[in-house]
């Protein structure tokens, strides 16, 4: 191939301390389908932003079609001819299909719409993609994911775009529908339009891709023609990195089963199809059309079970099924020595189940409020009799932790938003250990926190573990499950498909099961 | 030296707000000889006692992340209520308790349709304004519901202008904002309304039962609103269907000037009280003045704005 679309070389971004890209570098051909593969946080999405004009570049330069492109927001580089696909459908479901295909670029007369001409453009772009069918009266809300995503794309092509960057487009699509797509962007193809790829399933980036990149760390570690590569070496590329000794080694022995998962489905993912690599989706493909992916698992006291999965994978749905904050479609969660039918977070905090949330802004803690009421909301009641609270006692409590966390604040009277992320981090994990919880649930405790802070969450989570206390920890960086975990879990699409001791899992394992590549 | 000016400001915004409006009102010729008295001062508590009442119950209600625009409708129908059982010839303390309690039910109704159907209230109490006003015209046949006598009438008067002391409503008003600040600040139930406007999701996550704690919030608050509904009857020793309109937005005003954020979890009962007393001293002050009550209405809506956004300046370094 000799011509170049778009060459991307030695792009940089810094977000203050943070380097998100070091140094990437990509070159793709008209009509060329190049899949973009990388880790978490390995730089892909701001890689993206970078593209499509929503962030700019510290360094390096980009090219289009030979001559220098440099879009100034979303909407200019929209009309320079890079258009973009989020996971996230961006529609307006009020609106007609034919509105959402032509919105910000209405055919008008005088400031009139012209309905007729518009209707021939929305038209056009979906004879594009084969969808001429189309009800372009209906509103958006009404179709399907899948057909929504079609009117996304429709719209995108109605500026004739030389690049389109699809983001995971199959992470929320029915195996059939991610048919229906591999077609459409076939057809793409053929039409000289270039197509970046982003996705963490290995299997249908060889399958729709013609050439790959990996990024790792903000940096361009490999790529190739897709049709001499091979996976291996691709997950390798992905997840070849060193474990730094962060993760401390107490001794501790798993003892009996405090917590029991038996065969759940996640709401989220009814009627979604198995992974395409599972043996049993092959068996019951059709029975499982009702019933979806399954999860069990087993949590002993004194073990730190890691979940490992890709974004979206349903690790988070499976811990707030725990906690009885969202409900299961089918299965049952178990906790021993608590009565089966008392299921709500308050009766989970009773039983000694904590929950730390993945979301600390919007979900874990009160910003508004004190450090010493965050860290006391699950048991006012206890600071005082006939419901009238002893703040000072409260206050006091709040100050062992903050003292024995060496949480950097005022006093436990301050404001909690004030804080950093992981002196916040630490005063949420705080709470569960003054209730006093017996198993912990943690998504994602090392969030966006400084090494510092990680360092001391590690410490505390393998004392917890060591002290008897039974540790669910969902984490999307590999080395820290590896480093931390006793036994680890792997969801892919819903389901919970292997669960090994640490011994036996190595990075490009885990990534290989959770990226559906068997 | 600025650190402790901006804490004192911090601190008492809406307290420096009310000086402010005194100051003003006492400084022109029209009102100075008669503004700053005992009895003046007198007829302004009386005047805010409904509005404080209410306010208190707004002010939890806020602080939930809540909202209740019903306020004046129901203090119109519970007083009408209270006007026909005096009509009857129920005994004061029947009736205290009869008026207190549809004020209750009021609220338990509200709060049942936000926590039970998953509706903002805003959209369920915009409803409730039309029902319990439209009810209250109904029960009262559309006009005004006129009984002989009863005690309740005495304590709202400030027509003896011999008597130093203060009208009973005062002295309610002033025992339930203590009651109520006790209550938000240091028990269980007050910490968790806190918890629930700052970030339901946090609460829900940590065992709060949000439900019920949502329908007990308006159906104390009804409570509150019940007996700001009896000093309305006790101040027009009448019951009328269509008193009170326009009323709910003087109490949100009342609480909002006081340092509440309408995004709930902050807020307090002294600063809803100050904040009840700006408004009921810029009616007064601006009656004194001679202005008429259009000029009057574009003030109080200026100082909503203006109290406002101060409050938002002196808290946004902090976040």
């Amino acid at each position: 191939m000799s011509a170049v679309r778009l060459r991307l070389a030695g792009i940089q971004k810094s977000f203050g301390a943070t380097r998100a890209l070091k140094n990437v570098s990509v070159e793709i051909a008209p009509g060329e389908v190049h899949a973009l593969i990388g880790e978490n946080g390995a730089g892909k999405s701001t890689l993206m932003k970078v593209l499509s004009g929503a962030h700019a570049a510290d360094a390096g330069t980009m090219t289009l079609s030979g001559q220098p492109y440099l879009p100034e927001n979303p909407h200019d580089a929209r009309l320079k001819g890079v258009a973009m696909i989020y996971q996230e459908l961006n529609l307006a479901l009020h609106l007609s299909a034919q509105e959402n295909i032509l919105l910000g670029a209405e055919s008008t007369q005088l400031g009139w719409v012209d309905r007729r001409a518009s209707r021939e453009r929305a038209r056009a772009a979906l004879a594009q993609l084969g969808h001429e069918s189309l009800d372009l009266d209906r509103l958006a809300g009404e179709f399907s994911i899948a057909e929504q995503q079609i009117i996304e794309i429709a719209r995108a092509l109605l500026i004739q775009p030389q690049v389109l960057i699809m983001d995971e487009p199959t992470s929320s699509l029915t195996q059939a529908d991610t048919e229906k797509l591999f077609a459409t962007i076939s057809r793409l193809r053929q039409q000289g339009v270039s197509i970046i790829y982003i996705s963490h399933f290995l299997e249908e980036c060889r399958q729709i891709a013609d050439r790959y990149t990996v990024l790792k760390d903000g940096e361009t570690v490999g790529s190739g023609e897709m049709k001499d590569a091979n996976l291996d070496h691709i997950v390798t590329l992905m997840t070849g990195r060193e474990v730094k000794d962060l993760y401390p080694r107490a001794a501790h022995t798993p003892g009996a089963v405090v917590l029991e998962v038996k065969t759940a489905t996640l709401t989220r993912f009814v009627g979604r199809g198995l992974s395409p690599t599972s043996a049993a989706a092959a068996a019951s493909s059709s029975a499982d059309r009702n019933t979806g992916p399954a999860c069990s698992l087993q949590l002993r006291a004194g073990e730190i079970f890691g979940l490992a999965g890709l974004i979206g994978a349903g690790r988070t749905d499976l811990l707030r099924a725990i906690f009885a904050l969202d409900d299961l479609k089918t299965g049952e969660v178990c906790i021993v020595d608590a009565p089966a039918n008392r299921a709500s977070p308050r009766d989970r905090w009773q039983q000694g189940i904590g929950f730390l949330s993945e979301n600390r802004k919007e979900e874990g803690l009160m910003l508004n409020q004190s450090i010493a009421d965050n860290l006391t909301l699950t048991k006012m009641g206890a600071f005082g009799r006939f419901g009238l609270i002893n703040g000072g006692r409260q206050r006091e409590i709040a100050q062992r932790w903050v003292s024995e966390l060496r949480v950097k604040c005022r006093d436990s009277a301050q404001t909690i938003g004030e804080l950093s992320g992981g002196n916040q981090q630490k005063i949420a994990l705080a709470r569960l250990l003054e209730h006093p919880a017996r198993i912990f649930l943690l998504d994602e405790p090392t969030r966006g926190i400084d090494v510092g802070s990680k360092a001391q969450i590690y410490q505390l989570v393998s004392e917890l573990a060591a002290a008897g206390k039974a540790v669910v920890v969902v984490s999307s960086y590999l080395p820290e499950l590896l480093g931390l975990c006793d036994t680890i879990g792997v969801m892919c699409r819903g389901e919970l498909t292997a669960i090994r001791p640490r011994s036996a899992w190595s990075e490009s394992e885990i990534m290989r099961i959770a990226t559906g590549s068997a | 030296m600025n650190a402790t000016l901006k804490k004192i400001f911090a601190k008492g915004g809406p307290f420096i707000g009310l000086i402010l409006v005194i100051v003003l009102f006492a400084i022109p010729d029209e009102t100075r000889e008669f503004f700053l008295t005992y009895n003046n001062f007198k007829i302004i508590f009386t005047q805010t006692v409904i509005v404080a009442i209410g306010a208190l119950g707004m002010t939890m209600i806020i602080v939930s992340g809540g909202i209740d625009l019903s306020v004046g409708s129901a203090i119109a129908l519970t007083s009408v209520v209270g006007a026909m059982l005096i009509q009857h010839g129920w005994g004061t303390p029947a009736v205290v308790g009869a008026v207190i309690l549809s004020g209750a039910l009021i609220g338990l109704l509200n709060g049942l349709a936000i926590a039970g159907l998953r509706m903002t209230p805003f959209i369920i109490t915009l409803g409730t304004l039309g029902v319990a006003r439209g009810t209250a015209k109904w029960m009262a046949d559309n006009q005004t519901v006129n009984y002989d006598t009863s005690p309740i009438n005495g304590w709202m008067t400030t027509a003896d202008p011999f008597s130093h002391s203060l009208p009973s409503g005062v002295w309610v008003a002033l025992a339930l904002a203590i009651l109520t600040a006790l209550l938000l600040r240091n028990t269980v139930f007050g910490r968790h309304i806190f918890a629930l406007g700052s970030n339901e999701a946090t609460a829900r996550l940590c065992g709060i039962p949000t439900t019920r704690l949502k329908i007990a919030i308006y159906a104390l608050a009804g409570c509150f609103f019940g007996l700001a509904g009896l000093f309305q009857l006790s101040r027009l020793r009448q019951g009328d269907p269509t008193v009170a309109v326009g009323l709910e937005l003087d109490i949100i005003a009342s609480v909002i000037i006081g340092g509440a954020s309408l995004n709930g979890g902050v807020g307090t009962v002294l600063g809803s009280m100050i904040g009840a007393l700006i408004m009921a001293v810029l009616r007064n002050g601006s009656q004194q003045m001679g202005w008429p009550t259009y000029f009057q209405e574009i003030i109080i809506g200026l100082v909503i704005i203006v109290a406002v956004f101060v409050d938002r300046l002196r808290r946004a370094p902090t976040t």
